[in-house]
């Protein structure tokens, strides 16, 4: 399987900072409307990252006017702008599904220090 | 005219963030092994020569084609029809920047062999019910009409062997190619399983 990575290497982003489920991000992506680019940024809690390679994608949760919303963003698309991680979640598993059962105090995750 | 293996797929990105699905194709080396004129054969073709094999285990009159040509020993061979035979030598490599990104290429490949399947999967037939008693499940059903014509019309869609054929497939775009590692990648999938031979064809006629 050199072959493909081969290919998908200058497809790769290195700027993106490490971050993992459970963390608190913002990501800014670009947003095109017409001729005028935008940014635009979702905030809100790593709950999974799957795939590999150019095709590795991550979830992004956060409660917007009470009803839960998921984003899945392409880890290294151009379109994202920036990932600023802005707490580490302390969590036990790689999959934070269950926060979609959970709301208020119970969907809290303590900060890894 | 390139011979190659497919490697598998994956995805890149476009400048604007949109994702396009690509199959690799290794297609070096590649070697004239050889030409077929009109005067001697009575027709005009490149022999190619693809890939790497140990010498000891190539067959001898094909090893002997290879010292000829003054190359490593190869594993594929294949003709390429042509009009021109002036393009190269016996002996040259053909290299992927035969081909350019956006250009347009034809592919030749041996699909996935499926086995012996039914008329729902090999014929696209809806099939029947799975419940409320209807016992029509996949089965075929009526294959004709009564005494006339007594027989079952040739051509007729049933079950059989499925797969493993050839298959072309015209005007696959070049997204991209790396001369060094010898690499094409082609937009969208192409016939066959990973490490499959695929032949590739510069298209001439954008009809």
């Amino acid at each position: 399987m050199d072959e493909k990575k081969i290919m998908e290497e200058k497809n790769i982003r290195d700027d993106i900072p490490d971050f993992s489920p459970g963390d608190l991000v913002r990501v800014t992506t670009t947003v095109k409307r017409g001729a005028k680019t935008r940014l635009h940024r979702f905030e809100g809690r790593v709950i999974s990252k799957r795939g590999a390679g150019t095709g590795k994608t991550f979830t992004v949760r956060k409660i917007s006017q009470g009803v839960g919303i998921e984003k899945i963003f392409p880890l290294n698309s151009p379109s994202i702008d920036s990932i600023k991680v802005l707490k580490k979640g302390k969590v036990r598993r790689a999959k934070l599904y269950y926060l979609r059962e959970r709301e208020g105090k119970a969907a809290r995750i303590k900060e890894k220090k | 005219m390139l011979i190659g293996r497919k490697m598998g797929m994956t995805r890149i990105f476009k400048e604007t963030g949109e994702a396009i699905p690509i199959s690799i194709i290794k297609a070096s080396p590649l070697f004239v092994l050889g030409k077929r004129t009109k005067e001697k054969d009575g027709y005009n073709a490149y022999i190619l020569g693809f890939g790497k094999k140990k010498e000891a285990r190539v067959k001898k009159p094909l090893l002997g084609l290879c010292k000829k040509a003054g190359v490593e020993p190869v594993e594929v061979v294949r003709e390429f029809r042509t009009d021109d035979l002036s393009g190269y030598e016996v002996g040259n490599e053909i290299s992927v920047s035969i081909l350019k990104e956006g250009e347009m290429v034809e592919v030749t490949g041996w699909s996935k062999g499926r086995g012996f399947q039914g008329v729902v999967k090999r014929w696209g037939f809806k099939g029947g019910p799975g419940s409320h008693g209807s016992h029509f499940h996949r089965t075929p059903g009526s294959v004709g009409a009564g005494t006339y014509p007594g027989r079952v019309l040739k051509g007729k869609k049933l079950p059989g062997r499925m797969g493993n054929e050839r298959i072309t497939i015209k005007n696959m775009k070049v997204i991209k190619i790396d001369e060094e590692n010898g690499l094409v990648g082609l937009k969208g999938g192409v016939p066959g399983a990973n490490d499959g031979l695929l032949l590739l064809r510069k298209r001439e006629n954008k009809g």
